[in-house]
């Protein structure tokens, strides 16, 4: 790695500062919705702060804002010696493909797809996990036996969670009915809470009464309106369940921030290992979440419950179905 | 017709001196919002321009690179604009040449070099954006339907269509979630740094020139063509185009066809030349940008470059910004470039009046006195 | 001797290089009607701008009634007790009359107060200066003379004791005009000045007591109207002597050209604007179209020349070019008129003969864009160019700069620009609308010479004109257009103004009977 750095500092004029010391210099590239999305990329950022706060160690980040900038900035980030580069956001795989290739003593860690690299750590989620646990929640407090999903886009990705939201809450009541919309058709939609409020008004006047939004920043318009309209929400990526206590009925989990922590702390000791890593309940990748907001709307039954269905997932007694297994959602 | 005007404010000052008014304007303000922002703003343009300008990590080259899309979409609205026509469609436009580009890279790109693939690939991108901007310009001749309603559905429309076809279609094609697969190399352009070894990575690719190419011929279409000439008096005045017999109904479609042909070839640029391959909304708000450079370029084609690299450097130099001076928040280049449209476009008269007033002024009492 | 109502001195304006106003002088006694005369570009426009708070001038001194004003606003002017009715009226056509007056005038909040004491206001107002209007008339409706009137009233309403009126009787029958010159006269007579810009020397020597004359930017010459003369004023206007044209008439008048048979067409918003239409143009003749504006001659104009089509009725058009029959309905446009060698100087060359923005140059192309003289495949500026100067030569167009915009001539010379494009090709059709609208008198006298000189070359020219004047001065043959019928045809040897006059009126009165509208008592709530 000191020889590579070296090297490079050769090959790049006026990038000699870069000592030739082999410190840690971690560094993170959020996708489009930006840092402080409340959701994913702020689960990324929220890893990477706790990681300094912990140990010191300050790092790098950058938020795409276009397609122009992935290629660019990964190439800056790695021309400047960061390593590990961890990079958020399935949309980046082509580019961190192409990167990787060119910097092979780099560390990249890519979250939310997959490239198989030796210098490539690719951290993907049993998203349709923690859905399935949430579904199943909504499914059992809803009254009207009527519970609903919105996506940001209609993406792979965002099937996957609306697939496993709809078995787990069919899982406990087959009669329910699971409404599903998406935001919008570009990525405005994983901003757009006022949307994201209609949407979810509209799906309570068809009869729902628990919400699960899987759309980024939409999702405050989200759980907004179910404040407003005295139904329930589930949050998602991050726990959102500080937001509106009383009615998040609770977060689905998705622990971007440990696998940025982790990330940072394999390279600092030595220990980074490439390859897929798979998230799921077992590996407490995904989650639902429990806390001292959501505790007065659980009796311990349901809680029982729900921690007895993720128990029976992790000892493989209920297979949930990955959407993009099949490109479709049949389980 | 050369503009030779005796009464009338001088072309070095209504489209070099003003707008750089207008820009020194809105970089004062910006500075005011770096200020509060608590970071030092000349430090601030410093990086900025340094990051539009330099050579060793490409900043020139990307500064270009973006400048291209923004020539395309920018003639694109100033060639619509000359007809009386405002295209919001650029961004829906420029979509959907990627289509066009797309289908041909997937199904030829291991079989055509890219010698031969280079001109397909260009008609298919300019074929898919005339498309989609003649049918609200067919809508409003024989329909009366605003283009400018109907232009800003087609965004939409296109942003559905494409990311039906791109999740659903070409995306698993290929393996990819959302993208198609990259185009095999030899049938794409090569870009600045593979043909000259040693130059710094950059986007920047040949599709420079053809936008360079496209102004001109937009310039020869716009003052030298008959079509041009009928293009201008339907925009200026349609009841003169009625009087001189020019079919209003077919200029619209005509005119509509060549802007969306314009914004289509936006595609080639990224698609086909930067990414080689089709990502989802990969336009970016880069066909809405066109109407700003058209309007700060004065629908003129050497305006319409200068302002789209006044816009490229205003991106790259934003992006080098946040790597340099992170505790600005990437929003602020939105601020800034926000300031630059509100100062050349909303305030124009601002500046423009004044100093029209003060030449012309100047002008009389100089020639009264002697 | 008393205040002046208004006094200015020494005002000057420029736009840029051009003197609008040097040096002007005016004063305007109390309770008189002063006339401001002047071609076309001297001036009487800005100096009523500046004096309404449109313009500032760049110096000079404004006196109302003796107080020393700066005039920013036209609110300021409102506030300082002056009213201005424009040319172009200022009004909302779906609006009432006395929601026309009120509006912006409105005092109070609640609309109904306002309405009930603006009604009170209004009649008491309309009663004092002898104008009655209905306040319930929709102004849309109510015919051109009525709708000067609530100008009028909507000035005087706002409290104006100075009255500047602007080309008032260009849009009236002779009948209405007198009818106006009535009001202006009992305005005077209670105490109210009235500032009146025309060119109609005429009408300067029947009302006004006082005149103005401008030249250029500058005055010339201020008289009493007991003290001079129309040849002193035109002479003034023009800085030399002006005679009336003398026009023989054709000696050889041969086959006919365009014959129109039974034509019909009604507008977009379903209005029938020409009713049977029937006549006959032929070589070698002036056929004179005389009417109030607004008969049916634009539509009328826009048929014969190919720019609009119509529903019924056929056109037959025979020149040296060819021969063509064109039925109703079809598809065409203008172009295809031109080929056959129909010639067209429309009515509004702002609007329609020109683009303003355009160098001279690019006008002079308009319409013949496609001749093969002007480039194969690229437009041949040279050629384009070389065109322009011949024109601007022969037809006196200064500056005789091809490159020059068009909206920096004066109105003349952009008329001449398109009498020159219209007629160097030698039309046998020449269709002319309003040819010397806003034309100064040195371009009048150019402009109807032209015409006679294609006429005698064997041209059948057709003549819409609202000047009864230039029809009787021009014409071989007039017909007179009421509501899109023609009304009468006569030859203009055998009438006088005061005829065609009754001709152009009668007919519209029963239209105007017919519709009044009764609105029905408000409800109370």
């Amino acid at each position: 790695m000191k020889k590579s750095i070296m090297a490079l500092a050769g090959l790049v004029t006026g990038l000699s500062i870069m000592t030739a010391q082999a410190a840690l210099k971690p560094s993170v590239i959020y996708d489009m919705g930006g840092k402080f999305d409340k959701s994913f990329n702020q689960a990324s950022y929220n890893g990477a702060e706790q990681y300094l706060k912990d140990t010191g160690t300050k790092y790098a980040d950058f938020e795409i804002k276009n397609e122009a900038q992935r290629e660019q900035v990964m190439l800056r980030m790695a021309q400047r010696g960061h390593s590990p580069i961890v990079v958020a956001g399935f949309q980046q795989a082509p580019i961190v493909e192409r990167v990787a290739k060119k910097f092979p003593d780099t560390k990249f860690v890519l979250i939310d797809a997959v490239v198989d690299l030796p210098n490539v750590r690719s951290v993907v989620f049993k998203e349709q996990e923690g859905s399935f646990l949430v579904g199943a929640l909504a499914a059992l407090k809803s009254k009207t036996d009527t519970v609903s999903f919105i996506g940001g886009m209609d993406i792979p990705l965002i099937r996957k969670f609306a697939c496993g939201y709809e078995q787990g809450a069919k899982y406990v009541n087959n009669d329910v009915k699971v409404l599903q919309n998406m935001t919008g058709t570009t990525p405005a939609a994983w901003n757009d809470p006022a949307k994201g409020s209609e949407l979810a008004r509209a799906q309570f006047d068809q009869g729902a009464d628990v919400v699960y939004g899987a759309a980024g920043g939409t999702g405050v318009g989200i759980n907004q309106a179910a404040v407003d309209s005295g139904k329930l929400a589930i949050g998602v990526d991050s726990n959102q369940n500080y937001m509106h206590p009383g009615t998040m009925l609770t977060s689905m989990v998705k622990r971007v921030d440990v696998a940025v922590y982790k990330a940072f702390e394999d390279v600092a000791n030595d220990n980074f290992t490439s390859g897929l890593q798979v998230l799921g309940l077992k590996e407490e990748g995904v989650d639902w979440a429990l806390d001292e907001f959501n505790q007065p709307l659980l009796d311990e039954t349901v809680v029982a419950q729900i921690n007895n269905l993720k128990q029976e997932i992790i000892d493989g007694n209920i297979s949930v179905h990955n959407w993009e297994d099949t490109q479709s959602c049949t389980y | 017709m050369s503009r030779v005007n005796v009464q009338e404010v001088p072309v070095w000052l209504t489209s070099v001196v003003i707008p750089l008014l207008q820009l020194a304007l809105a970089l004062m303000v910006s500075s005011l919002v770096v200020l509060i922002v608590g970071e030092n703003p000349i430090e601030a343009f410093r990086v900025m321009v340094q990051g539009a300008l330099n050579l060793e990590f490409g900043g020139l080259h990307n500064t270009l690179y973006y400048a291209t899309n923004f020539i395309f979409t920018g003639l694109a609205v100033a060639v619509a604009f000359h007809a009386g026509m405002f295209n919001i469609g650029g961004e829906g436009q420029a979509y959907l040449g990627g289509l066009g580009v797309t289908i041909i890279a997937l199904s030829l790109d291991h079989l055509l070099p890219m010698w031969l693939m280079a001109p397909l690939v260009i008609i298919a991108a300019a074929l898919f954006g005339a498309l989609w901007g003649v049918i609200p310009g067919i809508l409003q001749a024989k329909r009366g339907a605003h283009i400018v309603v109907t232009t800003i559905m087609f965004n939409f429309i296109a942003a559905a269509l494409m990311s039906y076809l791109l999740v659903s279609i070409i995306a698993p094609l290929s393996g990819e979630a959302t993208d198609s697969r990259y185009f095999a190399s030899s049938a794409v352009f090569p870009k600045w740094h593979e043909l000259f070894e040693g130059a710094a990575f950059s986007l920047l690719n040949p599709t420079l020139l053809i936008a360079l190419i496209c102004a001109v011929m937009v310039w020869v279409l716009i003052w030298r063509t008959r079509l041009g000439y009928a293009i201008r008096v339907m925009g200026q005045n349609p009841s003169a185009a009625e009087y001189a017999g020019i079919n209003a109904k077919k200029i619209i479609i005509i005119t509509m066809a060549i802007s969306g042909a314009l914004a289509g070839m936006m595609a080639v640029n990224e698609v086909y030349g930067a990414h080689s391959r089709l990502i989802l909304n990969y336009t970016n708000g880069f066909g809405f940008i066109g109407i700003a450079v058209a309007l700060m370029g004065r629908n003129h084609p050497i305006g319409v470059v200068l302002a789209a690299l006044l816009f490229g450097a205003l991106y790259q130099g934003g992006t080098e910004l946040q790597f340099e001076m992170p505790g600005l928040n990437p929003e602020l280049i939105l601020v800034i470039q926000g300031l630059v449209i509100f100062f050349t476009g909303a305030l124009e008269r601002l500046v423009r009046n004044p100093i029209e007033a003060l030449y012309t002024s100047t002008r009389a009492n100089l020639q009264a006195g002697g | 001797m008393p205040t002046p109502a208004i006094s200015l001195k020494r005002i000057n304006k420029r736009f840029g290089p051009v003197w609008a106003n040097r040096d002007i002088d005016l004063t305007v006694m109390p309770g008189t009607i002063h006339g401001i005369v002047g071609e076309n570009g001297a001036g009487k426009s800005t100096l009523m701008s500046i004096l309404y708070g449109f313009y500032t001038a760049d110096s000079g001194e404004i006196a109302i009634n003796g107080k020393p004003l700066s005039i920013q606003s036209s609110q300021q002017a409102i506030d300082a007790g002056i009213g201005m009715v424009h040319q172009h009226f200022m009004l909302v056509e779906t609006f009432s009359v006395l929601e026309n007056v009120l509006l912006g005038a409105e005092e109070k909040s609640l609309l109904s107060k306002v309405l009930n004491h603006g009604r009170k206001a209004l009649q008491r107002i309309g009663k004092a200066h002898g104008m009655e209007v209905d306040p319930d008339a929709i102004v849309g409706e109510l015919p051109v003379g009525m709708q000067q009137r609530v100008e009028i009233l909507k000035a005087l309403y706002r409290g104006a004791r100075i009255l500047i009126l602007d080309e008032p009787t260009g849009v009236l029958t002779p009948q209405e005009a007198d009818r106006l010159f009535e009001i202006l006269d009992q305005l005077r007579s209670n105490g109210v000045t009235v500032l009146l810009i025309t060119h109609k020397l005429r009408e300067i020597m029947h009302i006004c007591d006082q005149v103005s004359v401008m030249r250029q930017g500058e005055m010339v010459a201020h008289r009493r109207i007991v003290a001079t003369s129309t040849d002193e004023l035109a002479s003034l206007m023009v800085g030399r002597k002006v005679g009336l044209m003398e026009n023989k008439p054709s000696t050889q008048i041969g086959e006919a050209r365009l014959t129109a048979s039974g034509v019909h067409y009604t507008d977009s918003r379903g209005i029938e604007r020409l009713h049977n239409i029937n006549l006959e143009l032929r070589s070698g003749e002036i056929l004179g179209v005389a009417g109030v504006a607004g008969n049916g001659q634009s539509e009328l104009l826009k048929i014969l020349s190919g720019v609009i089509t119509a529903q019924q009725g056929e056109l037959h058009i025979l020149t040296s070019k060819g021969e063509q029959r064109f039925v109703a309905n079809e598809s065409r446009d203008a172009r295809l008129f031109r080929q056959l060698g129909v010639g067209h100087v429309p009515e509004d060359r702002l609007k329609q003969g020109l683009v303003p923005n355009f160098a001279a140059s690019e006008n002079a192309i308009l319409g013949y864009e496609g001749d093969a003289k002007y480039g194969q495949h690229l437009l041949s500026t040279d050629n384009i160019v070389a065109d322009t100067k011949t024109m601007m030569a022969s037809f006196d167009v200064r500056p005789a700069i091809p490159e020059l915009k068009t909206a920096n001539f004066s109105g003349g010379n952009q008329q001449k620009l398109i009498i020159a494009r219209e007629m160097m090709r030698q039309p046998d059709i020449l269709i002319v609308g309003q040819p010397t609208r806003g034309v100064d008198i040195g371009a009048i006298e150019f402009i109807h010479q032209q015409l006679i000189k294609a006429r005698d070359e064997g041209a059948a020219v057709l003549l819409v004109s609202v000047e009864l004047e230039e029809i009787l001065a021009l014409s071989d043959r007039i017909i007179v257009m009421v509501d899109g019928r023609i009304s009468g045809e006569v030859m203009p040897s055998q009438t006088n103004e005061q005829e065609l006059g009754l001709l152009m009126s009668n007919a519209a009165s029963t239209i105007r009977e017919t519709l009044e509208v009764t609105l029905p008592e408000e409800v109370s709530p």
